[in-house]
């Protein structure tokens, strides 16, 4: 699976507003509701469950990215939104560093085999330093979204 | 840990272990099994024959994508590796990461 295949690219958010991780995931969530990619007043509910997921045990693996998932009937298809911070955020990562970069995943309820592809594709750019460098230093939606099509085109960066 | 000349033997152990629970080897049966890894001194890694990953990192591990019924090869090296690659398989196999299996028809 690729980015493209499930990034919703008008669900980027260069810069958060929000400070904090709740707030985050809903700035994200609210993202893809706007782009219409979750059913009819799901958007709330599906913040409540991506944070009670975050209480469990944190998405946030280190070298500063999270990636808050959950899977959620709401959605047919596996969808991402990605947002970036400069400030950096608390998501009580496993290294206790700030997060400057998360990608939130929403998977269909039934389907779990789809959203390993997508969490295989996520972690396979993630953990090149290079990639991770460049999202983090993306200043633009644009920026952003040309960075995961190049990742799809060009496995080596 | 380097292995000098009074050092014991390493040990290299290797098995292969089958995905059951249903729901595959996402991050939170992912984060069990680096959990367990990281209890022994040993080098692990875990291949899923495409790729081969460090058993003991989490996003590694995440990129095996292995759904249920994949097969996965865990190797040790070091002199705890055949109690790693029991654990492990213990992990897997037998507790399927107290995760639901698949309804037999």
């Amino acid at each position: 699976m690729k980015f493209a295949d499930f990034v919703c690219f008008k669900a980027i958010i260069p810069e958060l507003k929000a400070k904090y991780r709740d707030s985050v995931i809903k700035e994200l969530v609210s993202a893809l509701n706007e782009a219409g990619r979750l059913g009819k007043g799901r958007c709330e509910e599906i913040t409540k469950v991506l944070i009670e997921r975050e209480n469990e045990a944190s998405t946030g693996m280190g070298k500063g990215v999270a990636v808050p998932h959950v899977k959620h009937p709401a959605v047919k298809d596996v969808v991402a939104a990605v947002g970036r911070s400069s400030a950096g955020i608390d998501f009580s990562s496993l290294d206790k560093q700030p997060v400057y970069s998360v990608i939130l995943l929403i998977s269909p309820a039934n389907d779990p085999d789809k959203h390993l592809q997508a969490m295989e594709n996520i972690f396979r750019h993630l953990q090149k330093e290079k990639f991770r460098k460049f999202l983090r230093q993306s200043q633009t939606a644009e920026q952003i979204e040309d960075l995961l099509r190049e990742a799809d085109e060009n496995p080596s960066l | 840990m380097q292995a000098g000349e009074n050092t014991l033997e390493t040990v290299i152990c290797e098995r292969e272990v089958e995905i059951k629970n249903e729901d595959g080897l996402h991050m939170r049966p992912a984060m069990r099994f680096v959990d367990v890894a990281n209890r022994f001194e040993c080098d692990i890694t875990v291949s899923n024959r495409e790729n081969t990953v460090d058993g003991k990192s989490i996003m590694q591990m995440s990129m095996l994508a292995a759904t249920v019924g994949t097969k996965l090869i865990i190797k040790a090296e070091g002199t705890d590796a055949q109690q790693a690659v029991d654990a492990l398989r213990e992990l897997v196999e037998e507790k399927h990461f107290d995760e639901p299996t698949p309804e037999k028809a």
